[in-house]
């Protein structure tokens, strides 16, 4: 099963009068429960090609599913309630509530968007920081946490409420060499014990390293796919 | 929905400068508000307390025709002794009522002998007076036995007279006055004091017995000018001016029209006016204080999403829903004028009893009298109060929490 389908997909900006067409006739797949690199230099199209798989973007032409849900015409509510349903996102800056401890930040998908209780949210938060190693700093605030901690959080927010899928713009381009193959090694691991699908780009070719199946984005189109043996089929 | 607030004020500690300074302006509109609201109130007591229980009394009832012409105190418009026993009767009956003075009123020239003038007088019962203006005997000054306001042969002189004339107290004055005939009738009194002048209708009256008054005015019967009504209730006098009104309703003149005719002291006083500038002013001050919030509000929550457009975008794109977002941001909005509110209700409930132990003095009065006032506001009033800040404070949040609401996930992300 893939769980992202995209069908000869074009993203076309305009900025004035000239249009950029940031994504050109992309066709690919993402197998469920892959470790998933999306590369290419930059302006190739990476933030706008999982944009769109994010739900945070419409595509110009073509056809795009995720989770096989057609990701065209939806409100701004509906998207929101998808996402919020079967997305989890890393981002580059972390982007952790500041008020928030740790704690809070990883319970808040749960309290704020699926509404549960403090009570029912416990275990399932304890358990991802725990996953994550973060379960001794969970009092503790992002300002007081290092970029990998601050990550390890974001991933494990974007883990809790069992996600489909994660998409990850660049989640290691903040963190030195080996942080960042740190947190990519944590990533893979919480692919292997949630089952989560993954989705990342990255510039760095020793992050791309660990990724199973890699498109490679030129000029907003995709000129290379790569993947490990029976990635592709499976 | 505690979860949102909770949220709500850590985002407001964030900032906690521009919070406090915010803050601290809505709530020295609240103290404001509040102790203008007490001063005010307490000041308006003073002023009408001083009306109706020195002069007034709370409502007076007339024969109908009389107020029309109250200037030149009429005597041809009188309650008839029949009629004035079943108005006593009515206000006997009514548990309102806690007192009730009949007085004669009309107009006298008064010598002492080398001087002549005219005065106003009123022919009142001393007991009875008192009762319904608790007020008058604090006005009268060398009296002739303290603590005695009148008896029968005695006059009390209004100051303004007794100043010009020279008159002293025990001394022996002259009264011709013309009765309701025109035949003129004359009767020599002893002054029994002075009677301190006072600013409005009435306040510079002379007061002598009801029965010397209608026995200098030859009366066959006695006959009455004007009712003064003193209620146990005085927030609730329209309603027992109504209740007075349609009990003696039934009362007719022979024409078939209602005998009498009633009126609060709103209606007798021009003071009426000046209470309600008073009231006036009040409103104008909570009219600031609600553009004082907005505007503080309005601010604060720009600056706020203004400067959180990415976390905000972070927040869009892993789900939360437009309206969670909008709520967030009219949370902080509330909570800050929530805050807000309860600090400055409680300062300036505060401000109000240092007020009162202190004591604040006004000058009242042509005599310049001075009143402590006792000021205190209505916890109505102040929750009230609360509950406008608080309005005001969602409703000045609601425009810069829809822009929060609507802002694109992708673009916010890409805002630095
Ligand atoms: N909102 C936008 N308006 C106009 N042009 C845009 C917009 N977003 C992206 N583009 C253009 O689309 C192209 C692809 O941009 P994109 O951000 O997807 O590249 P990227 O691969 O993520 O690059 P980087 O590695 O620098 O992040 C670029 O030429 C960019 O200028
Ligand atoms: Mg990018």
């Amino acid at each position: 099963m893939d769980i992202v389908v995209f069908d000869n997909v074009t993203k076309a900006y305009r900025s004035g009068e000239v249009t950029v067409d940031a994504l050109r006739d992309v066709t690919l797949r993402i197998p469920e429960k892959s470790f998933t690199a999306l590369v290419g230099p930059s302006g190739s199209g990476k933030t706008t090609a999982l944009n769109l798989i994010g739900c945070l973007d419409q595509p110009t032409r073509g056809t795009l599913t995720v989770a096989g849900q057609a990701m065209a015409g939806m409100s701004r509510r509906q998207g929101a309630a998808f996402r919020g349903a079967h997305l989890g996102f890393v981002f580059q800056d972390f982007s952790l509530l500041p008020v928030l401890s740790v704690y809070e930040n990883v319970e808040y998908p749960l309290r704020m968007i699926r509404r549960m209780s403090k009570k029912a949210c416990r275990p399932e938060v304890t358990r991802l920081l725990a996953s994550v190693g973060m379960e001794d700093q969970a009092d503790k605030y992002p300002a007081q946490l290092s970029g990998g901690q601050k990550q390890r959080t974001a991933v494990a927010r974007a883990l809790v409420g069992q996600p489909a899928l994660v998409l990850a713009d660049e989640p290691t381009a903040n963190l030195d060499g080996q942080t960042a193959q740190k947190v990519i090694a944590l990533m893979k691991r919480m692919r292997d014990e949630f089952g989560t699908t993954f989705v990342f780009s990255t510039h760095d070719p020793r992050i791309m390293e660990q990724a199973e199946v890699l498109f490679h984005l030129e000029d907003g189109r995709l000129v290379d796919t790569q993947a490990a043996p029976g990635e592709v089929d499976r | 929905m505690m979860d949102i607030l909770g949220l709500a004020f850590k985002n407001l500690l964030r900032y906690k400068r521009r919070s406090l300074l915010t803050g601290l302006l809505i709530t020295v509109g609240v103290v404001a508000v509040i102790v203008f609201v007490g001063l005010s109130g307490a000041f308006k007591e003073a002023i009408v307390g001083q009306i109706t229980d020195a002069v007034l009394s709370h409502l007076q009832v007339h024969r109908r025709g009389y107020m029309a012409s109250i200037d030149n105190l009429p005597l041809d418009r009188m309650i008839p002794a029949a009629a004035y026993k079943r108005l006593e009767g009515v206000l006997q009956a009514n548990p309102a009522v806690t007192a009730y003075s009949p007085r004669i009123k009309f107009a006298a020239m008064l010598s002492n002998y080398a001087q002549t003038t005219n005065v106003r007088l009123n022919g009142i019962d001393p007991a009875k007076e008192t009762a319904a203006v608790p007020l008058l005997p604090s006005r009268v000054r060398h009296a002739a036995e303290p603590g005695r306001l009148l008896q029968p042969g005695e006059v009390l002189l209004p100051e303004v007279l007794t100043r010009g004339m020279e008159i002293k107290t025990g001394d022996t004055i002259v009264l011709v006055a013309n009765n309701k005939d025109g035949s003129v009738n004359g009767m020599t009194f002893t002054v029994a004091g002075e009677v301190e002048s006072l600013m409005g209708p009435g306040g510079r009256d002379g007061y002598l017995h009801i029965d010397d008054a209608a026995a200098l005015l030859r009366m066959e019967t006695m006959e009455i000018s004007e009712v003064a009504v003193r209620v146990k209730d005085f927030d609730g006098l329209q309603a027992i001016a109504d209740g007075l009104e349609a009990a003696l309703a039934d009362m007719k003149t022979p024409r078939d029209t209602p005998l009498f005719e009633l009126h609060t002291w709103e209606a007798l006083s021009p003071f009426y006016n000046v209470v309600r500038m008073i009231d006036l002013m009040a409103l104008g001050i909570q009219v600031i204080l609600i553009a004082l919030v907005l505007i503080s509000v309005l601010n604060v929550m720009m600056m706020s999403v203004y400067e959180r457009v990415r976390e905000i975008g972070t927040l869009a794109a892993m789900g939360t829903s437009p309206g969670r977002i909008l709520s967030l941001f009219v949370a902080e909005g509330f909570s800050l004028g929530l805050v807000s509110a309860l600090v400055g209700s409680a300062l300036g409930m505060g401000a109000l009893y240092v007020c009162n132990l202190v004591g604040v003095q006004v000058a009242f009065g042509r005599a310049g009298q001075l009143f402590t006032l006792l000021p205190r506001i209505a916890f109505g009033e102040v929750v009230l109060t609360c509950l406008i800040v608080l309005a005001v404070s969602v409703l000045a949040s609601l425009q810069p929490a829809a822009k929060a609401a609507r802002l694109e996930p992708v673009e916010a992300l890409r805002h630095v």
